[in-house]
């Protein structure tokens, strides 16, 4: 809008800030709940300003655990997201990239079958399938590890989908191009189509990390020795805690901490994301 | 350096046959042109020789190899496409490098290679960019240098300039020519554009329908077309056709009107062709052809009537040297010379 109009101005400046305010509220919250000692957390009212623990706080948080998942680091339990996120973001592009380039490219019997065997996965998530899902990876030895859970949150349709699309829109030429450059079928899928999406690689790893990193249930369902427990699960855990009162300023101090990851690849990734959002030229 | 000889190739898509059976012998070194209306199949030859589409029948040689079953990147040849089909995430010198690479040739002759091919064409300032930071003309000129780095026996050229504004096609059509030339590679190349047929081609291969309809040197077609598609499609403006009665060596056309016909010529119902620039004014008006002037186009060396015959379905053009002013709406009556009338079969199209 190039009008100039100070009332509507206002108005919309005045929805943006409360909008801000509604989502920073419960962030500054949780940040001045951080820096407060465990005394000072069970007292009302609630602090509103920060206090002078916060260094301590964090430094217990990477050495010791809290209430039920006493047994675990806090930074173990963000090693074990960020390492279950990375897994199922990459190994999800991985697999959707091929299953697409599949799909995509080459001519082979019930080739429209399969896609829609992949689509209709759609239709269930982890949540409708959890107990033959459970069964399955019990069956293989996988739980409590690392491999129970990433693997069954890996197969995606949305992202093979994504991919085909993408992979649509690469005009037929660049494929005989290549062909005639001598270029066979893996290589060009590495030097060319790969490369090409590059950008749909980011913004597509961003919601998947995102997505990986806030699972919950599945590792609630399948990890019982407390030395994989993820960050998401651990601070349902540390609420838990048998005798004592819940050690707020420290379950906050992990909310925290929980928050940061998806934030660093957020922003870090910010510009391809936007990029690989929007961007159609080809 | 190879010959390319195409041997009764045919090609169907399931039931739907596209190409009956061409047969053309390509000569070492020479420059053909493949050309025809969209939909002729023309573009699908190209392709087959490529090796991109597979041959339902009929077989194709290169330098006396059979490639039927080859592999496109096995069959020494490069391709030029219409839309350049550049990497677009790879730089100048990446595109025309990456065959090179995937053969396996030491760094320094890729480099060695690319750059020559560069100062060639001229593209040596731009080898860092990528293809979306340059011009329609240069991307053009990127796709020659993929394909002549490769150093090919065959080039193959997909209406490679009809992405082109008009000034720059034409440039491009010389530059074309002069690197072939120079180059002495043996070129296929598809275009629907007639000027370029006619310019660039040592020889042309004007394909209708699937079919072969002549093979030969652009003037030799110009002058002695098989058919009444060849004789319409080379030229420009297009032949003029008239549906006649021959009797008394005098085509008769709409009743009244006549031309003198040659000695010779077949008699009956014919459909009669003249080229636009052979028509002249009859000097005693009553002798000639009555021709209902519609719209005059002014030219500048040249001038194009474009008008009616009474009871003809086929409009008239006929250009005239110079600028003579008519008016429209005016009758003006024109003569052609008995030997640059041509004869067609009003059923199946064959000079006769």
């Amino acid at each position: 809008m190039i009008e100039k109009r100070p009332l509507a101005n206002a108005i919309s400046h005045t929805v943006l800030i409360l909008g801000v305010l509604v989502v920073a509220f419960p962030i500054w919250v949780t940040f001045v709940a951080a820096s407060h000692d465990a005394v000072r957390m069970t007292q009302v009212p609630l602090p509103l300003l920060p206090g002078g623990h916060f260094w301590e706080n964090l430094k217990y948080a990477f050495s010791k655990g809290v209430g039920n998942a006493r047994e675990i680091s806090v930074g173990m339990m963000l090693l074990n997201s960020l390492i279950m996120a990375m897994m199922i973001a990459v190994g999800k592009i991985a697999i959707s990239l091929l299953s697409a380039f599949a799909i995509v490219y080459f001519r082979f019997p019930f080739r429209m079958g399969f896609f829609w065997m992949i689509f209709i996965t759609l239709m269930l998530p982890v949540e409708v399938r959890i107990i033959p899902t459970y069964k399955v990876v019990a069956d293989l030895g996988m739980l409590d590890n690392y491999w129970g859970l990433s693997i069954p949150l890996i197969a995606s349709a949305t992202a093979t989908f994504m991919f085909r699309q993408v992979f649509l829109t690469i005009p037929d030429e660049l494929l005989e191009a290549a062909r005639i450059d001598g270029a066979g079928p893996m290589r060009f899928f590495k030097d060319i189509l790969v490369p090409m999406s590059r950008t749909n690689i980011a913004a597509l790893f961003v919601i998947l990390f995102i997505y990986g990193w806030n699972q919950y249930l599945w590792p609630l369902l399948i990890t019982t020795d407390k030395s994989m427990y993820t960050i998401v699960m651990g601070i349902k855990n540390m609420l838990e805690a048998a005798e004592e009162a819940p050690e707020w300023h420290l379950i906050m101090m992990s909310a925290l901490l929980a928050m940061l990851p998806p934030i660093v690849v957020v922003v870090g990734m910010q510009k391809l994301f936007i990029r690989g959002l929007t961007e159609t030229e080809k | 350096m190879a010959e390319v000889s195409i041997r009764n190739v045919s090609k169907s898509y399931g039931d739907n046959e596209v190409l009956h059976g061409v047969s053309a012998e390509v000569k070492d070194g020479e420059f053909i042109v493949i050309v025809g209306p969209s939909g002729c199949g023309k573009s699908t030859l190209l392709r087959m020789v490529a090796g991109l589409e597979e041959i339902t029948s009929g077989k194709i040689s290169i330098g006396g190899r059979v490639v039927n079953n080859i592999e496109p990147k096995d069959r020494d040849i490069a391709m030029v496409f219409q839309n350049y089909a550049l990497y677009p995430h790879m730089s100048v010198f990446n595109n025309m490098a990456y065959g090179l690479k995937l053969k396996g040739l030491p760094r320094d002759e890729i480099r060695r290679r690319v750059e020559e091919a560069a100062k060639t064409l001229q593209l040596e300032d731009y080898l860092g960019r990528k293809p979306r930071q340059l011009s329609g003309g240069q991307r053009q000129r990127v796709a020659m240098g993929r394909a002549i780095v490769r150093n090919p026996a065959v080039f193959l050229f997909d209406e490679p300039l009809s992405n082109l504004d008009a000034k720059l096609r034409v440039q491009m059509r010389v530059e074309i020519r002069k690197l072939q030339h120079r180059l002495g590679v043996t070129s296929l190349y598809v275009t629907h554009d007639q000027v370029e047929a006619m310019t660039m081609g040592d020889r042309l291969i004007v394909l209708h329908d699937g079919h072969a309809e002549q093979i030969g040197a652009p003037m030799e077609l110009y002058e002695n077309p098989a058919t009444r598609f060849v004789a319409g499609f080379i030229g420009s403006p297009a032949m003029n056709f008239m549906e006649a009665e021959v009797s008394d060596q005098k085509a008769h056309i709409g009743g009244e009107a006549a031309l003198p016909c040659p000695p010779g010529a077949p008699g009956g119902k014919v459909v009669i062709g003249v080229r636009p620039e052979h028509f002249a004014l009859a000097e005693d008006g009553a002798a000639g052809l009555k021709i209902h002037v519609d719209v005059v186009e002014a030219l500048g060396p040249d001038t194009l009537v474009h008008g009616h015959i009474a009871g003809q379905s086929e409009d008239i053009v006929i250009k005239f040297h110079g600028s003579p002013r008519f008016a429209v709406d005016s009758i003006i009556a024109v003569k052609a010379p008995p030997e640059k009338i041509y004869f067609f079969d009003p059923g199946t199209g064959r000079r006769l």
